[in-house]
């Protein structure tokens, strides 16, 4: 081979060599079990919120679907594991494939809703899929629990040694753990072929198209990867808190998790997790000032952000410039 | 060019096409018969329906009635990354390029679906080395090298129109469908165009949608004239040229003359 | 079960007259606008605040919500709503929850959490019954009156789309803004007269229905699915797209609610999944619009 030929393979591999920054940042992030053993719950919390945003870009940042039901994917998982402790076994890793396999399946049998149509079609079969699971969670309460939430749930020890404690020590470390695998996993799928036609697809459909390459068949897959990695999630939440009711999936949800997102910046794999911590401050900054109007808050920071413009918000030198989009 | 001496094989053929929408027929009953190794041009007055066509070959649009074959095969339900797949290529009259990745990162997604490589998640882009030569091969080809690692959108309009034939090449086509290629290229720029589509392979197939009567004439072997979606006439370059018909639909013949 | 269809009708016209304004405004600035049911509330509350703070008969107060919601809608569209039409659907979806979640909040206030009861004129409150058993047919005097004012406004607005100046104007803008402008037609004044006249029938359609809907601060996220299927199913470019598709939704979701109550709108969200899998662009839509 010629050197010409190594030095544009080399360049095409460049952007899927770990930063520096990644490094650092990734480290931090474990530390924090570690550091703050206090936190241990929260911790929890805001991995598996990470999880459910990183989700969420899959299906909103790289293949640009406008979804206001991801929650659907999300109680699917949760609803799935934690039926299956109760009833199959308890052991937690293999509730956890259970719950990403309910979520893979309820994408893969929504992808074809969501492939057709316009966005304002999308934005309706999200909001209704999780709209009927919700609904059916609800008329199945013998089953679900309903509101009140699922009794006798009971998760077992973590690899069969490490129990669950109450403060949550153990949780952390499985939350973040499933976070890593995750993201791993996905940057490894962003930086593939796959991951850089995903790029392309929404830079200009017609010409994925005109390529050779199967729009519907590609987006079907992102949004079954996204439901999947969403019903982790879930499984995760209902098994590191011992608890799952219809709240799941409700609206606020959905909301907030797009909410993360808009926060962290959707189409980059970071944003999920910025995003997460992001929401987790701005909501516990809020909620000490204002508990009751949290909504106001945040609907005003929505407002603002969409009319400043998403990319321009962390430079505010261009909030007063008129710009291009 | 063989006429006559030979069979030529007929590699792309639609059947009495048509188009309507809303209460106009864009298209009316237009058959065409393309042989190996073409260059046929398809030309026509503004309006006359040419990239209506174009679309309905590719099958970004569907037709209301009529077929459209490729080698033999009735394609006309087919999807159109599929016919990608089968060896018909095109370019656009407006670029469609990916504006965030680079001409290197476009043209390997192009050579990684044609060899099916497009769908591998596991490994990086760039670890298949026959890929990377092969971009390597048409960065130099259509001369990009010096942008080759700059976002699209950031590459002079020139540069992009080549680009756009880059993909189309990448694809290793049978029949390839240039629509327009030259459309709005600076004088100085434009014979990069004309040496990329003269120096296409001789078994493509290649046909021409173009207003520059130069390029026309220098490059085609066969001009078939669209008028209002129908076929005027089809000929050879020289019986065009002469024929009293073409004249008067290209309003004097100021507009039509060829250098 | 005629009464079942009777109270569907009613429920179905109000929905009209709530979505209409959302249809509006997606088919001419192709704007989703989530917020259309927080201006629903408000116009509910303009008539709970005109009642029970300033005194005002029931009759006087539809109007005024009208007025006051068509108000907020043009200083809103003036303000900030014009910034946003260039804007991708997503920015402007998370831009109207914004807005709806900042009135729900502010509903919440100035008003309270509690739902509120509207103390209808007692001529509402009567009730007239024909035939017996299955075939009954009881008629509530107030939807009638849903049904008579909602069927007066279809048949206004129709007539003011078709025999007026601003009415083709408007066509002509939902057809092609740019052609519009190019053919000297106000395409900003028209959105903007648009807009207010959609979100006053929001506040018409919210105070009308405050007594069958139900009124409270989480009024918006309750009921904005069901504008956005009339939207959906009914395709944005015509009056009587959403007409039909709101009355089927409206006649469905009554019928789901009596027969099988513990699934609710699950009846409504099946209804509405399977139409967009058959096609996609709705029902009335022409084919080929984004």
């Amino acid at each position: 081979m010629t050197t010409p030929v190594l030095q544009a393979a080399a360049r095409l591999r460049a952007p899927s060599r770990w930063r520096a920054w990644e490094i650092v940042l990734w480290v931090a992030i474990w530390v924090t079990p570690f550091a703050f053993a206090s936190h241990a719950a929260l911790i929890s919390e805001i991995a598996i919120f990470a999880l459910f945003a990183l989700s969420l870009d899959m299906i909103l940042g790289y293949a640009g679907i406008v979804s206001l039901g991801h929650a659907a994917f999300f109680g699917a998982g949760a609803y799935g594991a934690a039926l299956f402790a109760k009833w199959v076994m308890p052991d937690p890793l293999v509730g956890l494939a259970v719950g990403i396999a309910v979520g893979a399946l309820l994408g893969v049998l929504t992808s074809p809703l969501i492939v057709r149509g316009t966005d304002l079609t999308r934005l309706m079969i999200t909001m209704g899929v999780a709209g009927v699971l919700l609904e059916l969670a609800n008329k199945f309460d013998n089953i679900t629990g309903g509101i009140d939430g699922l009794e006798g749930l009971v998760v077992g020890p973590l690899l069969g040694r490490f129990d669950f404690d109450l403060a949550g020590r153990v949780a952390s470390f499985y939350s973040l753990a499933v976070l890593f695998v995750a993201f791993l996993l996905l940057r490894r799928v962003v930086h593939s072929p796959l991951g850089v036609s995903l790029q392309a697809l929404r830079d200009n459909r017609l010409r994925v198209a005109a390529i050779g390459m199967s729009v519907n068949g590609r987006l079907a897959a992102v949004y079954t990867l996204g439901a999947a990695l969403a019903g982790a999630a879930g499984a995760l939440l209902a098994q590191t808190t011992g608890f799952v009711s219809l709240d799941v999936f409700e609206f606020h949800r959905s909301a907030d998790v797009m909410l993360a997102l808009v926060i962290g910046g959707a189409g980059w794999l970071w944003g999920g997790l910025v995003g997460a911590i992001g929401f987790k401050v701005l909501h516990d900054l809020i909620s000490n000032v204002t508990p009751e109007y949290w909504t106001f808050w945040i609907g005003l920071i929505l407002v603002v952000l969409m009319l400043v413009g998403r990319e321009r918000l962390f430079r505010p030198w261009t909030w007063w410039r008129r710009g291009s989009k | 060019m063989a006429q006559g001496l030979e069979v030529s094989e007929v590699v792309l053929r639609t059947h009495s096409l048509v188009k309507r929408f809303g209460g106009i027929t864009a298209t009316n009953k237009v058959s065409l018969d393309i042989v190996r190794g073409a260059r046929h041009a398809l030309i026509g007055p503004n309006g006359a329906g040419k990239t209506t066509l174009i679309n309905q070959l590719t099958g970004v649009a569907a037709p209301t009635s009529g077929r459209v074959e490729l080698q033999g095969r009735d394609i006309t339900d087919l999807a159109p990354h599929k016919r990608v797949g089968l060896g018909l290529v095109r370019t656009f009259q407006i670029n469609q390029l990916f504006g965030t990745l680079t001409p290197l990162q476009s043209l390997a997604l192009a050579v990684a679906s044609r060899v099916g490589a497009a769908h591998r998640w596991w490994q990086p882009m760039g670890a298949d080395l026959a890929v990377a030569a092969e971009c390597e091969a048409l960065l130099a080809q259509f001369r990009l090298e010096e942008h080759a690692e700059r976002p699209t959108k950031e590459l002079p309009y020139g540069k992009r129109r080549l680009l756009e034939i880059a993909l189309a090449v990448a694809q290793k086509p049978s029949v390839l469908l240039l629509d327009e290629p030259a459309a709005g290229v600076p004088a100085s720029e434009r014979a990069d165009i004309l040496a990329t589509v003269s120096a296409l392979p001789v078994d493509v197939s290649v046909v021409l949608i173009e207003h520059d009567m130069d390029l026309v004439f220098s490059f085609a072997t066969r001009i078939t004239v669209l008028v209002n979606g129908t076929v005027l006439t089809e000929g050879t370059p020289a019986e065009i040229a002469v024929d009293p018909q073409v004249k008067a639909v290209y309003l004097g013949e100021a507009e039509f003359r060829h250098g | 079960m005629l009464t079942l269809l009777f109270d569907g009708i009613a429920y179905g016209m109000l929905l009209f007259v709530l979505s209409l304004g959302l249809a509006v405004t997606m088919g001419l600035m192709n704007f989703i606008n989530l917020a259309h049911a927080a201006f629903a509330m408000v116009g509910g509350y303009v008539l709970i605040v005109l009642m029970q703070r300033a005194g005002w008969p029931f009759l006087a107060c539809l109007p005024a919500a009208f007025v006051a919601t068509a108000a907020l809608g043009a200083l809103l569209e003036r303000l900030v709503y014009r910034r946003m039409y260039g804007k991708s659907h997503l920015d402007q979806v998370l831009f109207s929850i914004g807005l709806t979640f900042m009135a729900m909040a502010g509903v919440d206030f100035f008003v309270g959490p509690q739902p509120q009861v509207v103390q209808l004129p007692a001529f509402f409150l009567t009730r007239f019954q024909f035939g017996h058993g299955a075939w009954q047919l009881g008629m509530g005097s107030y939807r009638m009156f849903i049904v008579v004012v909602c069927v007066a406004l279809a048949l206004g607005l129709q007539a003011l789309l078709n025999g007026t100046r601003f009415g083709s104007r408007l066509r002509a803008a939902v057809d092609d803004p740019r052609v519009a402008a190019g053919l000297g037609i106000p395409v900003d004044r028209v959105f903007l007269i648009t807009f207010a006249v959609g979100s006053g029938l929001a506040g018409l359609g919210g105070a009308l229905g405050a007594d069958v809907l139900g009124l409270d601060p989480g009024f918006p996220l309750k009921y904005l699915v069901y504008f956005l299927i009339v939207c959906a199913v009914g395709g944005t470019s015509s009056i009587t797209g959403p007409l039909v598709a709101a009355l089927v939704l409206g006649i469905a979701d009554v019928f789901g609610k009596y027969y099988v109550p513990k699934l609710g709108a699950f009846i409504v969200y099946v209804l509405m999944i399977a139409i967009l899998l058959w096609r996609p662009q709705g029902l009335f839509t022409r084919e080929g619009r984004k």
